[in-house]
């Protein structure tokens, strides 16, 4: 199993990583039997023109290399995107974008997008 | 070691070490005769092979006719568990119907996964009946469980003399003498087996102190080449061959020899058994600086196994909020090789089944690491090693932050 050198850059040095103290939204997934939790912040602003927008986002994980690097990776592609926009990333998009994942590794990244969904899920419930 | 990287996987593997190299090479091309040939080139492998013989025969205390040599632990193993119960069988097919009996064997929980998934397929197949001996939070089985186990049609114990991810020492010649005792009242003997594969460096090989009827080992793990080792084969051990084919190694294992392997082999015992006092007191020292150190200079670690009854060379740990193949890929990239028991670096989804066997929560035996000593580890390098340590873990516990704490306070 080898991973990508973008999975690793990610991984070494991880993007958004902390906590947003007042956040308009959190979402935990994850369950520590299977090794992996993710927690992602987001704070969401209203723009004029485009609605309600993730203006900051940021991440906690508990999990493998693949686990941080999709953390990473997707609070990269969620930031200043609406939460429609945000809603429709998937695991492809992420794993994609880190220029793939060993065939173990995907469920890390279905993690990723469920972790952000769940969070905007709790910014809709709050609102 | 070279490129300043620092190795601390002795327990997956050795480097080969330069004395076992030179013998070796001349067994590849200018001696490169079948040994099994009659002629002067099969000759010389033969005697090669034959003194290689000797060297083991004199570390484990046997004769060369009991020394089997095969091509690692995994095939020893192999061999050890399916040659006696298809001798066993061959035999129980000549009895009338009634009085033919399903053989029964005890192994352990903890075993590596060449004996546990050996055992698993001949039940699943419903050719053996199969006890599995718990192991207990040290790390170590217990005699009563063994003597409790024991039944009339049990016909092979298997049990490893050190673990290989937790090091704990399994108390093997104890296990022996119980049952010669028990053997004596017995008709059908009970065969004992002992996976000695991370024990032959450190530990008491003689097998009649041991008081084995087949032992395993590899040579890769004590400075020896990969895909060669050994089974003992105790005389007069009920064990019929596996792979059919030629009648090499007193017809039990098929197959051209392997003669640079096997002098490689050779080799390497010759140069443990002359250090091996020497280099065991030296390993055990810097093991115990390092769980020392570790232990109090580390926060929210625990050392998994018995810390009196284990290898040497082997330091099992486990890190609260840290994942093992993040851990470990965060030492990698600063040039330290460590070894882990997390699903994440194993390719399936659970984590070790031996840190969950001495009762570790699965997020316990995610967050664990094994760091494993060899005879070519300093001082220096476990220093440096300690102190790259401290780095990454306090990295990654930023990344998790208090994750952990507060999925179990919402679950409550
Ligand atoms: C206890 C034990 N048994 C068996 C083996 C298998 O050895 P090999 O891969 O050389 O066949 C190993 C090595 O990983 C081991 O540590
Ligand atoms: S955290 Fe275990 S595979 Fe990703």
């Amino acid at each position: 199993m080898q991973y990508s050198k973008e999975v690793i850059n990610h991984f070494t040095a991880p993007h958004n990583q902390g906590v947003i103290s007042n956040p308009d939204g959190v979402g935990m997934v994850g369950n520590p039997t299977c090794g992996d939790l993710m927690k992602i912040y987001i704070k969401v602003k209203k723009d004029a023109k485009r609605g309600e927008v993730i203006s900051a986002i940021k991440f906690e994980t508990l999990g493998c290399a693949s686990a941080i690097a999709t953390s990473s990776m997707i609070t990269d592609l969620a930031k200043n995107k609406t939460i429609q926009e945000a809603t429709k990333i998937t695991r492809d998009d992420v794993a994609e974008a880190l220029n793939g994942l060993p065939p173990i590794k995907i469920h890390c990244s279905n993690l990723a997008s469920e972790a952000l969904v769940a969070a905007i899920e709790d910014y809709k419930k709050k609102k | 070691m070279k490129n300043n990287k620092i190795y601390l996987d002795y327990a997956a593997t050795t480097p080969v070490d330069a004395e076992v190299l030179k013998t070796m090479l001349p067994y590849f091309s200018e001696e490169f005769g079948n040994a099994s040939s009659l002629h002067s080139f099969g000759r010389n492998s033969a005697d090669a092979v034959f003194n290689a013989r000797l060297n083991l025969a004199h570390f484990f205390k046997c004769t060369g006719e009991e020394i089997v040599f095969t091509s690692g632990a995994t095939e020893s193993n192999n061999l050890a568990i399916k040659g006696v119960l298809r001798a066993y069988n061959k035999n129980n097919k000549k009895l009338p119907a009634d009085e033919r009996k399903k053989p029964h064997i005890i192994t352990t929980v903890f075993e590596h996964s060449c004996v546990l998934k050996t055992c698993q397929k001949l039940e699943k197949e419903k050719k053996i009946d199969l006890t599995y001996l718990p192991v207990y939070s040290d790390g170590v089985i217990k005699i009563a469980d063994l003597e409790k186990a024991i039944r009339e049609n049990t016909l092979l114990i298997s049990i490893m003399y050190v673990n290989n991810e937790i090091g704990t020492v399994q108390p093997i010649s104890q296990i022996g003498k119980l049952l010669a005792h028990i053997n004596e009242q017995r008709e059908e003997k009970i065969i004992f087996h002992t996976d000695a594969t991370q024990a032959v460096a450190y530990f008491d090989t003689n097998v009649k102190r041991l008081g084995v009827d087949l032992l395993s080992m590899s040579a890769h793990k004590i400075y020896g080449p990969k895909g060669v080792g050994m089974l003992y084969v105790k005389k007069g051990t009920k064990i019929t061959q596996i792979q059919d084919g030629g009648a090499q190694e007193f017809a039990l294992r098929a197959g051209t020899l392997n003669s640079a392997g096997i002098v490689g082999l050779g080799k390497a015992i010759e140069v443990l058994e002359k250090n091996k006092k020497k280099e065991t007191k030296k390993i055990k020292e810097l093991r115990d600086y390092l769980i020392n150190k570790i232990l109090k200079e580390v926060s929210n670690v625990r050392l998994n196994g018995s810390r009196s009854k284990r290898s040497p060379n082997n330091i099992n740990l486990s890190f609260s909020d840290v994942e093992g193949e993040s851990l470990l890929l965060y030492l990698d990239a600063g040039n330290i090789a460590a070894s882990t028991g997390s699903a994440c670096s194993s390719g399936s989804l659970n984590p070790s089944h031996v840190l969950l066997a001495l009762g570790l929560k699965p997020e316990q035996a995610h967050g664990s690491l094994r760091i494993s000593l060899g005879k070519y580890t300093t001082k220096k390098e476990l220093i440096i090693f300690i102190a790259k340590l401290k780095k990454v873990l306090e990295k990654l516990r930023k990344v998790s932050g208090e994750i952990l704490k507060e999925y179990y306070s919402k679950k409550k």
